[in-house]
């Protein structure tokens, strides 16, 4: 068990670190897509179901689609940037 | 050799996210970089609050009609959590809005050129000299011409 939850921890940290550091927009949004997905399992891990089934639905689905939506307005949303 | 408890691994987890957000809001220069960092550490201090009611022995808040009376983990963190998820997603889409209308006004994201010319525009408002440093000397940055314009 520790060691599924540690794995969990460590994606999630490195995703975070991701983030911050990746220099492409569009690759930012999917690492924190992933870090709250990442966290939404863990709440299932941590009897908490109706927390993860919130997380997975409004944390990684619709705050990535906002995100998106404002990278394409802000006219950042190129896959191909360096 | 002593073991590694489960519970401080999701600590250290939680803690690991909100200072790796806090650095990354204190220390990013594009604003679209700032809202991503807010994002991950408001994560963080939701495990950090799940994590405050939790046991390992306890099973999920659920009453099953059954008569048996079992440890359950507080219900109360997880309620809070879930109403800060959604509050979450609703103060970082009211950031996306704020960084569009500042990208509309001033074409940039960078937060001090944004700074720069933000207070330009608010001394040129109020008809005062820009307050600027002696270090560096005003370059040719498109200032409103007034009386405050250095060379």
């Amino acid at each position: 068990m520790i060691w599924v939850v540690a794995l969990i921890v460590i994606m999630m940290l490195v995703a975070a670190v991701t983030v911050l550091l990746v220099r492409n927009h569009i690759a930012a949004v999917a690492a924190a897509s992933l870090v709250s997905l990442l966290l939404s399992v863990l709440f299932a891990l941590l009897r908490a179901p109706d927390v993860a089934m919130t997380e997975a639905a409004v944390g990684a689905g619709l705050s990535s689609v906002i995100l998106a939506l404002a990278l394409r307005r802000l006219g950042l949303g190129r896959v191909k940037d360096a | 050799m002593m073991p590694i408890e489960v519970g401080t691994v999701l600590y250290a987890g939680a803690i690991g996210l909100v200072v790796v957000g806090i650095a990354g809001i204190v220390l990013s220069h594009h604003l679209f970089r700032i809202i991503l960092a807010l994002v991950i550490a408001e994560a963080g201090a939701n495990l950090l609050l799940v994590l405050s009611g939790f046991r390992w022995e306890a099973i999920a808040p659920i009453i099953t009609g059954g008569d048996a009376v079992q440890t359950m983990v507080d219900p109360v963190p997880q309620a809070m959590v879930l109403t800060s998820i959604v509050i979450g997603v609703g103060v970082q889409a009211l950031a996306l809005s704020l960084t569009l209308r500042a990208y509309g006004a001033y074409k940039t994201l960078d937060i001090r050129e944004l700074q720069r010319r933000m207070s330009a525009d608010l001394a040129g408002e109020a008809g005062t000299p820009l307050p600027q440093s002696l270090e560096e000397p005003v370059g040719g940055r498109p200032l409103p011409a007034a009386e405050g314009d250095g060379r």
